[in-house]
């Protein structure tokens, strides 16, 4: 049995000023296994997960690999010894061609320097090729999908010849057919006897396909369990200490006066013809798989984005197409979907991103008011349970989902009229999850008008009065309490799709 | 205590470096620690300080502003012009216009059209060296009345011990650290120096941001132009050459990032001063005038170099 073991973690301890983000933490990982890390936002997988791959130095405790303790130099290094992080956020070269990204750092040069173009194609498509992806070598990586570039990444695991993989919530931005193509591929990985590590916050996920779980909690390891021998209450209460209710709770149907309403709105190539409106006190989902257009017509509405066609109404009068900072006045806001490009100033401390948007609720005769900041910056760090150690960390150095909070933050501190939310879940982890549902329905509640763009069946489900599903830039249907359901909603996005394709 | 000092080497290991070079020079240079010759050395830093105060607004924004140089002789030749035909008010004040104009100039084409920083205020520099052959007929002008005027105040007063230019430049500095610090348009230009996407999706409008940081950074160099026509009561048509590096330099040697969103005017205004104390030592210690140049460059690359390693904990990529 103990031969099984390829890697183990023995007493990793590592320090950043302030936290303690792994503390005397040690595990192993079999060959031939899925071995689940999962834990709060914070609780330090990804960290634990960066030392293995040389990206961090651990302050003591050691790496065994294959019976040998090794130091892991660097990203490089990990990769031809056979570790292979896979990141929460993807990191190829969008410039390069998928050949040259697989071995990014890593070419084949004859003596001279020289790129071995030929071989570096071959071993590329055969790492591809062994992959089952449906594209070529040459292929520029910037026109790839988010799961396309994923599978390059993956790809490096063959051309490699990795025993050790690590996915750092690699579901994050995929859709339900690009998940299982992915758990076909860890699934292929794992017969080969690679030993698999898989960090989600999606528990389904990690029921369906993980054989072990360990669980972290502050930076400790709190015990490891066999799948089969475990539930998910019992997880669940190793992560947060307690157990959580599974149920959605959807806010009382009290609707006011409509508060947006958008007529055929267009814009050539993106979308067409987008026509909805929503109430105060409504709770809109927008359903539909990634890349069906969703966004860009949140951001459009938003004023980031510019229309073809198409009208807004804003209470009823109509408007122009708003300016970003036009809409914010008026009340509206967007929670964007990518946190680290559109979402937050990463070297600023949570305090300044927060008040970004609202310079003018913040200041006096143009001075900031710090005091204002400082209050409205713990008012949310403890409403939302935010991991850091002050309002001026640098919002960088905090784990994914305690960013995702600040992005939060910073748009429900302004008491926006309609707040608009594109995956605000993304990367949160489940105790922070539900809050964020009841945070949803609360609003609402209150009357705001919300809008929720998810790829989450059961979310949009869940808090959602109303949803539309959008598929390739169209509404193709809308339903109602009496209707809602999970096959409805594929229906009507996979039929369309059907029809598209064959038209 | 070991592990202090080797932390306080590294976050500080560039000031240290620099005190052992004063300590040289000081050995070997005796006039250097005299009162007189600080204070030479920091009227000389008043004017690529004052600049710099400017031109750091327009690095946090992540560009850069190489036109500060030829707009320092420019600047400076209308005002010395100026003084002859419309007085020293007027000049002083049609010269802060002028600066004012040529930096909304910049910004107009860096904000508004989204021209490439590098390109647009490179041109700059060279458009407005032709305009003050154009504007001079290739002739220096002097200020007729240089011992009469009040306007040698900016030069070559004193106040209280201290020269005017350098009170002036500290008091510049006080202001524009103020503004970047607490006031909503110093935001502004943080967030769209640190992530100019996120910065429009909260609304801030990256364009106006990064046109008025060109604004300052023009009234910043007509400031310097003032002191630079009152300190020499003249003006030749290569008066600013070069100086757009040396600002740039003394940002830079300060810690302001390049890359925009992080840095800060006392930062600015150690590396500038710290860069004067190095070209002045390097005279007093007999060396020729160009080798500042040599030694400038080396120290900015080893500063930024000093910094990187630290950051990253190599000293190779
Ligand atoms: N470079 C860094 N500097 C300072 N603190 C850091 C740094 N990287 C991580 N941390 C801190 O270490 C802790 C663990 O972070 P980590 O990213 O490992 O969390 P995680 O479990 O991956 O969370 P999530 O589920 O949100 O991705 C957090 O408190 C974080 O703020
Ligand atoms: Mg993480």
């Amino acid at each position: 049995m103990m031969d099984d073991v390829i890697l183990k973690v023995e007493a990793i301890t590592k320090t950043f000023p302030g936290v303690k983000a792994l503390d005397d933490v040690s595990f192993d990982i079999r060959r031939g296994e899925v071995h689940a890390l999962v834990g709060e936002n914070g609780a330090g997988k990804s960290t634990l997960m960066k030392a293995l791959a040389g990206l961090h130095k651990p302050d003591s405790g050691q790496i065994v690999y294959q019976g040998v303790p090794t130091e892991v130099a660097g990203p490089l290094d990990a990769r031809q010894k056979g570790i292979l992080l896979i990141h929460q956020e993807l990191s190829l070269s969008p410039e390069l061609s998928v050949a040259e990204n697989i071995y990014l750092g890593a070419w084949p040069t004859n003596r001279f320097g020289v790129l071995k173009k030929r071989e570096l194609r071959r071993n590329a498509s055969a790492a591809l090729e062994a992959l089952g992806c449906g594209f070529g070598p040459d292929v520029r990586v910037g026109t790839l999908s988010v799961a396309m570039q994923q599978m390059v990444e993956i790809a490096r695991a063959e051309a490699f010849s990795a025993n050790v993989v690590i996915f750092d919530e690699p579901t994050a931005s995929l859709t339900d057919t690009e998940k299982d193509q992915l758990f076909h591929t860890i699934r292929g990985l794992k017969a080969r006897g690679v030993g698999i590590v898989y960090i989600s916050h999606k528990m389904d996920e990690i029921f369906d396909i993980t054989d072990r779980i360990t669980v972290l909690r502050d930076g400790q390891v709190q015990g490891t369990v066999e799948t089969g021998e475990t539930d998910l209450n019992h997880v669940t209460r190793m992560m947060i200490g307690r157990t959580l209710d599974s149920f959605f709770v959807k806010a009382k149907p009290e609707f006011g006066a409509e508060v947006l309403r958008v007529d055929g709105l267009s814009k050539h190539g993106h979308f067409r013809n987008v026509s909805f409106s929503v109430r105060e006190g409504e709770v809109l989902g927008l359903y539909g798989l990634v890349g069906a257009g969703r966004s860009e017509v949140v951001e459009t509405i938003f004023g980031v984005r510019k229309a073809d066609d198409g009208k807004l109404f804003w209470k009823g009068s109509e408007i122009d197409l708003p300016t970003p900072r036009q809409s914010i006045d008026m009340g509206m806001a967007l929670v964007p979907e990518s946190r680290k490009e559109q979402g937050l100033v990463l070297m600023m401390g949570g305090r300044e991103n927060t008040s970004l948007p609202h310079l003018r609720l913040f200041s006096e005769l143009s001075l900031m008011n710090r005091t204002k900041e400082l209050a409205t910056f713990e008012k949310y760090r403890s409403a939302l349970s935010i991991k850091t150690t002050g309002p001026d960390q640098a919002v960088s150095q905090l784990s994914g989902g305690n960013q995702q909070k600040f992005v939060l933050a910073k748009w429900l501190c302004a008491d926006p009229k309609l707040i608009i939310l594109d995956e605000p879940t993304r990367g949160i982890d489940v105790g922070s999850k539900s809050a964020i549902h009841k945070l949803i329905a609360e609003l609402a509640e209150q009357g705001l008008a919300v809008i929720v763009i998810s790829s989450e069946m059961p979310e949009v489900l869940g808090v959602s009065h109303r949803v539309l599903a959008m598929s390739e830039g169209a509404v193709v249907a809308a339903f109602e309490e009496g209707n809602m359901s999970e096959e409805n909603l594929i229906d009507a996005v996979s039929h369309h799709q059907g029809e598209a394709a064959a038209a | 205590m070991g592990q202090t000092i080797n932390g306080l080497l590294r976050r500080h290991g560039l000031l240290l470096a620099f005190l052992v070079f004063l300590g040289g020079v000081a050995v070997n240079a005796d006039a250097f620690l005299t009162l007189g010759n600080i204070l030479d050395v920091l009227r000389q830093v008043s004017i690529t300080g004052m600049m710099a105060l400017g031109v750091t607004f327009v690095v946090l924004t992540g560009r850069l502003d190489l036109s500060v140089g030829s707009m320092l002789t420019l600047l400076t030749v209308i005002v010395v012009d100026q003084h002859n035909v419309a007085g020293p008010f007027l000049a002083i004040v049609m010269t802060l216009l002028a600066g004012l104009a040529l930096g909304a100039f910049n910004g107009l084409l860096v904000g508004f059209v989204g021209l490439n920083s590098l390109i647009v205020t490179l041109a700059m520099l060279s458009f407005l060296q032709g305009l003050v052959l154009f504007y001079s007929g290739g002739s220096n002008v002097n200020i007729a009345n240089a011992q009469e005027t009040w306007f040698k105040v900016f030069g070559r007063g004193d106040f209280l011990g201290l020269p005017v230019p350098v009170i002036v430049f500290l008091m510049g500095a006080v202001i524009a650290g103020f503004v970047l610090q607490f006031t909503t348009f110093g935001r502004r230009i943080y967030g769209v120096g640190g992530n100019e996407t996120a910065s429009i999706f909260s609304g801030i409008d990256a364009r106006w941001t990064v046109f008025w940081a060109y604004v300052v950074s023009g009234l910043t160099t007509g400031v310097a132009a003032i002191i630079m026509g009152s300190r020499v009561m003249g003006a030749q048509n290569t008066i600013g050459q070069g100086y757009e590096l040396t600002v740039l330099a003394g940002v830079i040697l300060g810690g302001t990032s390049l890359l925009g969103g992080s840095g800060s005017i006392w930062r600015t205004v150690i590396g500038i001063s710290m860069l004067g104390f190095i070209q002045n030592g390097l005279l007093l210690l007999g060396f020729a005038y160009y080798v500042q140049w040599l030694v400038t460059w080396a120290v900015i690359i080893i500063a930024v170099w000093i910094d990187l390693g630290a950051k990253r904990g190599r000293i190779f990529a």
